[in-house]
């Protein structure tokens, strides 16, 4: 397999896991706690290889992951004390820990074994070097296996308890009176998040993992409104980025993780402005149509009301509409045949029988 | 010589220290003194967004001039900051994307966008533009004497403008309604807030980085709360807690090789915050356990008597 391909699997991997647990996180409102704990994983990778020494995959991903939950319930604990608001304890929380991240890679390079650019942008292109070898055999590249078994775990997650994320994201009080656990279920998704954050770390570094949670989710979210379909949706885009990506990164000579999160917002602009339920464009023009229909309805009122009709040549002045505004409700309301116009220039409404 | 004395004797003598020292002072103090008013009016993330939005201004302003001068890299900075906290308005304006999830968005793209643009510069080769990368982590080595200057004029002007309107900011930041009613102008005044918080980051860049600022804006106003009933004592404090992070950080990682300012200065307003949160006399999460714990004494003391007078407990 070429290179290329390598990093486009790879990037779309991680595209499609964060695209699914960070589905939720937009849907219940968490998206700055996926932000937090993106962030504080970073100490947690640099801990785990500091006192274990090791970068295999599973104790990275359960060390660094406990970091993530921690973040989640120091959060939590700061807000209960009822010192400080959530925002302010997000920001209070992360920053400390990603700090403290930075200053043991700085401090100690040669036990951490990892840059500044890695924690910022991810390795992506050196993701082909790394191969898993069982007993002597090459089973292939190893990101294939971290991130194809965690998209795994996250579908069988979400697959799983479908019903019981949907009802606790959407009525929390009802999913606890029919005897769900909304706080287990919360844990467990962080646990999702914070796992998917380690493993995608090595590919696009612990900054650009926001991207790939919130992004995704924020676009589909603006093109459809049906719960399957978003969660579809939110992991093709999330994939499909990576392969977008990675020519836009060629072609400008740029890190790939970098590009793929222009390439999400350039994704989300376009759904922003153009979604055909929810765009701007829609927005606009639907609220266009509805002042229209308005200004009509308004006009066949008026002149209903008046049995001898209305000289067409006054009534911009009657309202005090634009011409143009005027004319177009006239032709409108003569098209729906509900005004007539007779040869003296009078408008009137013929009788509704 | 004792190394309090060594510190001493390379403050006065040593330029470099010497202007690591202004630069974290005036930007704690300021990002201290404007940061209150983020905190208390629950937008202290936006500082967030903003900061990660200055990157890729920073970069597209380097590749228009291959400028070296950190005023006009701090420019372009404050302008893409801008336009970030515009686009952040415009979304959650005109779609029904939440606020929080709108601000992750925001700041992870124009991140994204920024190291892009980074990466692509650093390719090309430029010689000039070794240290575009100081703005992420900040460098307090590389800050200048003039460096110092802009971000003393730009300071006075911030925390200028806040004594001169800090009544009506003290008002709309508590009122905002009422501050309506009364003739002042709050979405203005919100306005003039963002624009000074544009400001602190741009002081913050080359100091603390765009991933870390926010911390600045938030840990000291949240330590001086902690501390204080008074606006105009929280702002006081939440300054010079600012500037004693400031200090503390800059000065460890001047005299330690390899040491990015940013991670440190943040840990020293952490430490502060810790200690805040724990220990203030009336708010602390100790003094509250306390008083918790002797009331519910009194309380056991109190019905031990009553049952021993045989008095009913109904």
């Amino acid at each position: 397999m070429s290179a290329p391909t390598i990093i486009m699997i790879t990037g779309a991997l991680v595209g499609a896991s964060c695209g699914l647990v960070g589905a939720f996180l937009v849907l219940r409102r968490l998206a700055l706690m996926g932000d937090a704990i993106s962030h504080s994983v970073l100490l947690g990778i640099v801990l785990v290889f500091a006192i274990f020494g090791t970068r295999a995959p599973l104790p990275m991903t359960i060390g660094a992951g406990a970091i993530g939950l921690l973040t989640v319930a120091l959060v939590a604990w700061i807000q209960r004390t009822g010192l400080v608001k959530e925002d302010a304890a997000i920001g209070l929380v992360f920053p400390f820990l990603f700090a403290l991240g930075v200053f043991m890679i700085s401090r100690f390079p040669t036990t951490v074994h990892i840059d500044v650019d890695a924690v910022l942008f991810g390795e992506i292109a050196y993701v082909p070097l790394y191969r898993l070898e069982l007993f002597g055999r090459d089973l292939g590249v190893q990101a294939f296996w971290t991130l194809g078994t965690m998209f795994v775990i996250n579908l069988a997650f979400v697959g799983l308890l479908y019903k019981e994320l949907k009802l606790s994201t959407f009525d929390a009080g009802f999913a606890a009176a029919v005897g769900m656990s909304p706080v287990l279920l919360h844990y467990l998704l962080m646990s999702a998040v914070s796992a998917t954050t380690v493993v995608a770390f090595d590919a696009v570094g612990a900054v650009l993992v926001v991207a790939m949670l919130i992004v995704p989710a924020a676009t589909a979210q603006l093109l459809t409104r049906n719960m399957p379909v978003f969660l579809g949706l939110s992991m093709a885009l999330g994939a499909s980025s990576a392969v977008i990506g990675y020519y836009l990164a060629r072609a400008i000579d740029g890190s790939v993780a970098g590009a793929m999160a222009t390439v999400l917002g350039l994704m989300f602009l376009t759904a922003f402005l153009l979604s055909p339920t929810q765009g701007l464009v829609a927005l606009v023009s639907r609220r266009k149509r509805q002042r229209q229909d308005f200004l009509r309805e308004l006009l066949v009122a008026h002149v209903a009301a008046k049995p001898d009709g209305v000289p067409v040549t006054s009534l911009h002045e009657d309202f005090g509409w634009a011409r143009a505004t005027t004319a177009r409700a006239i032709r409108e309301a003569r098209d729906q045949q509900r005004l007539r116009l007779d040869d003296a220039g009078v408008l009137t409404a013929p009788d509704p029988a | 010589m004792t190394p309090l004395a060594q510190l001493s004797l390379d403050i006065t003598w040593d330029a470099t220290l010497r202007n690591v020292i202004l630069g974290s002072m005036i930007l704690g103090l300021t990002s201290g003194v404007l940061g209150t008013f983020a905190v208390l009016r629950r937008q202290s993330l936006i500082g967030d967004a903003l900061a990660h939005a200055a990157l890729p201004g920073i970069c597209i302003m380097f590749m228009i001039t291959g400028t070296r001068s950190s005023e006009l890299l701090l420019l372009g900075g404050a302008l893409s900051g801008l336009v970030g906290t515009l686009v952040l308005l415009a979304v959650t304006r005109w779609s029904f994307v939440k606020q929080e999830t709108a601000l992750g968005l925001v700041l992870s793209v124009f991140f994204g966008f920024g190291i892009l643009l980074l990466t692509r510069i650093q390719h090309s080769g430029n010689s000039a533009q070794s240290g575009l990368d100081r703005f992420i982590f900040g460098q307090a080595a590389t800050i200048l004497p003039r460096d110092v200057a802009v971000m003393g004029i730009v300071a006075a002007v911030a925390i200028g403008v806040v004594i001169l309107l800090f009544k009506e900011l003290k008002v709309v930041t508590f009122d905002p309604a009422f501050a309506a009613s009364i003739g002042m102008r709050p979405d203005l005044l919100g306005v003039v807030l963002a624009g000074l918080l544009v400001l602190a980051v741009m002081i913050g860049l080359q100091t603390v980085g765009v991933i870390l600022m926010v911390s600045l804006l938030i840990a000291p106003a949240v330590a001086a709360r902690q501390w204080t009933t008074s606006l105009a004592g929280m702002v006081i404090l939440s300054g010079i807690f600012g500037m004693a992070s400031g200090v503390a950080g800059s000065v460890i990682s001047s005299l330690v090789d390899r040491l990015p300012t940013g991670p440190m200065i943040v840990i020293a307003a952490s430490i502060i915050v810790i200690f805040s949160l724990l220990l203030a006399p009336q708010r602390g999460v100790l003094a509250t356990y306390r008083v918790r714990r002797s009331r519910a004494r009194r309380f056991r003391a109190e019905l031990a008597l009553t049952d021993h007078h045989g008095v009913s407990r109904t």
